[in-house]
């Protein structure tokens, strides 16, 4: 649903490849020495909030479809990860891989319940489906209820990387997010991700060129779920906790709000979106509920004035300016 | 006393009173929503703060200026109505144009800003709201008691919705309104102010959710956080009565608060999750929902 009289919309990223690169190339870098200045569990937590809004755009804003109940997939997987961590007593690398696979599982269930509405429909069913999610973790009797799991151990990642050294997490956590990152650029410049983009711009004419637009479709959607599994894996290894803040519809909210913020359909939006969005509920936590209104007023503000989001202006400017 | 498959008569019929009257809000609401959907396009994710707003005038209106339950049920739809005329006219006007899921995402805005400031104001423990007197008390049904004011909710409800159902599919007014929904530009071009209708069924589904709120005022309390999680399960309502028929919202929100009702009896860890048990069946069956037409 990207506007498409945007330019991100009809250049891939609105970027040429070398900017994409030296743009990547800046933001790895950034991140590796950030944790200099910046509290580290907060940059952690910056990166995967961005890895799940990326995760969250491969599919809205590649695929035109709005999933409105994302958090099922990052609250699960982390579920699931910790219980394995914790009471299985599994190594962080099977933890966060099983945590993964939970997802991906949970994403091809719902998946194949939802793909076949679209628009309003499917952001509607995805909703909903997720609120069954919830109410199943907040009864389940492995989840704890309000309690969540608590004090996971983060052990030895391959049983060599201490992950209780704050540095060693960290950088362990900027090669998953990297990593993912990566994937996900591979995805939407393949045949694959061409494919996809098709099928938003035109479905009856991908059809009738002999796509399956369904299966294409289930596919990106069990990434886009496996991917935020993997975000949802990796922050119940980094707070030793995974609890029902994560599955609850406002944290699928959070994640439309990130990637609009930044710029849907954008390869960086996502991660520029979630690092505002972090930072404010960070810093403005004193506010107590205040935080809510000032997210509510500034998805408002995004959709009456601002739909491109910080990159995609950024990369309107730029295009403007070398035209 | 009597039992039925294994349960107490009492606590049958109280469940399917209770879930009567669930079955009443849920009506009632995804109404709303679909004379909104059906003109406007766009999912009023605002609806549960409209709801929750509804309620809150009421409790205002009795505490501060001393006006009772059936004045509130007059001014509360009104003045939040009101409120969605105004919202309809400065923002989701604008967005029109553009893809439908940006109204999704405007009322979704909108709701966080409406909630956030009436948490921040007034906690999230619930507001107790008093009773009419003319309610007080209950009618024996010799096999249960009926309280006075759960029935009154009930019939109402049913008056509320097919009332409804009556002006859209039976009256001139009605015809007009189809029509736009078919085909806006069409019907502009007869002479029918358009925009002006838009707006004005924008309010109407907005005071609709009010009206539901002063009704729930006094059985639930009033709290800031009421809609929130009401509008998600109205939205499996709607999702499993299908979008764009009246009367398969009535039908399917009232039978959708018996079988949660029955849950909470016969299997209770369920209670919370077999609207969306229903849904996810319905969509494998059909995908459309049941009183939804193919689009």
């Amino acid at each position: 649903m990207p506007d498409p009289t945007s330019p991100a919309a009809r250049v891939p990223f609105g970027e040429t490849e070398r900017t994409t690169a030296i743009a990547f190339a800046l933001m790895v870098a950034l991140f590796a020495v950030a944790p200099v200045v910046v509290y580290p569990v907060f940059l952690m937590n910056v990166l995967c909030m961005a890895l799940f809004a990326c995760a969250f755009n491969l599919l809205i804003g590649f695929g035109g479809l709005l999933s409105f109940g994302h958090a099922m997939f990052l609250g699960m997987a982390g579920y699931v990860c910790a219980h394995a961590a914790k009471v299985w007593g599994l190594p962080p690398e099977a933890a966060i891989a099983l945590g993964t696979a939970a997802s991906a599982l949970l994403g091809l269930v719902t998946g194949l319940l939802a793909i076949r509405s679209q628009g309003i429909y499917f952001a509607m069913i995805t909703l909903a489906l997720a609120q069954m999610v919830y109410f199943f973790c907040l009864q389940a009797p492995f989840t704890h209820g309000e309690d969540g799991i608590q004090s996971v151990p983060r052990g030895k990642l391959f049983a060599v990387l201490d992950l209780n050294n704050i540095w060693v997490l960290y950088y362990v956590v900027l090669a998953i997010f990297v990593g993912a990152f990566l994937l996900i650029y591979r995805t939407v410049h393949s045949p694959f991700g061409q494919v996809l983009k098709a099928i938003r711009e035109n479905e009856p004419r991908a059809i009738s060129l002999g796509y399956d637009a369904d299966r294409y479709k289930l596919l990106a959607f069990v990434l886009s779920a496996a991917l935020s599994g993997l975000a949802g894996a990796t922050k119940a290894i980094v707070f030793q906790l995974a609890s029902l803040t994560d599955v609850h519809w406002t944290m699928s909210g959070e994640v439309v709000l990130m990637t609009l913020l930044g710029g849907m359909g954008t390869i960086f939006g996502p991660v520029a979106g979630a690092l505002v969005i972090v930072g404010l509920q960070n810093y403005l936590a004193p506010l107590g509920q205040w935080v809510t209104v000032i997210t509510g007023a500034i998805f408002v503000v995004c959709v009456l004035a601002f739909r491109r989001g910080i990159v995609g202006e950024l990369a309107a400017w730029w295009a403007k300016r070398r035209a | 006393m009597t039992e039925i498959f294994g349960v107490p008569t009492q606590a049958l019929f109280g469940q399917l009173l209770i879930g009567l009257i669930n079955g009443a809000f849920y009506a009632m609401l995804s109404l709303g929503l679909a004379v909104i959907f059906g003109l406007l396009n766009i999912i009023n994710f605002t609806h549960g703060a409209q709801y929750m707003m509804g309620a809150f005038c009421a409790w205002f209106l009795l505490q501060y200026l001393g006006v009772g339950y059936w004045w509130a049920l007059l001014i509360a739809p009104l003045a939040v109505g009101a409120i969605g005329v105004a919202i309809e006219r400065t923002m989701l006007a604008r967005l029109y144009k553009l893809d439908h899921l940006y109204g999704l995402l405007l009322t979704f805005g909108l709701a966080l800003i409406i909630q956030g400031v009436f948490t921040n104001y007034f906690g999230s423990s619930g507001l107790p709201y008093q009773l009419p007197q003319e309610f007080a008390g209950a009618y024996n049904l010799s096999f249960m008691f009926l309280p006075k004011y759960r029935a009154w909710v009930i019939a109402v409800s049913l008056v509320v919705c097919l009332g409804t159902w009556y002006v859209i599919e039976r009256t001139k007014l009605g015809s007009y309104l189809r029509a736009a929904t078919e085909n806006a530009a069409l019907v502009q071009a007869f002479g029918i102010n358009v925009p002006r209708m838009i707006t004005l069924t924008y309010g109407f589904g907005v005071g609709l959710a009010a009206f539901a709120g002063v009704m729930a005022a006094p059985i639930y309390q009033v709290n800031p956080q009421m809609g929130a999680n009401l509008i998600i399960v109205v939205f499996a309502v709607v999702v499993i009565g299908g979008m764009g028929s009246i009367l398969g919202s009535i039908i399917t929100g009232f039978g959708l608060g018996v079988i949660e009702g029955l849950t909470k009896v016969f299997y209770p860890e369920a209670s919370n999750t077999v609207i969306f048990i229903i849904m996810a069946i319905v969509l494998l069956i059909k995908p459309s929902g049941l009183f939804g037409r193919a689009r």
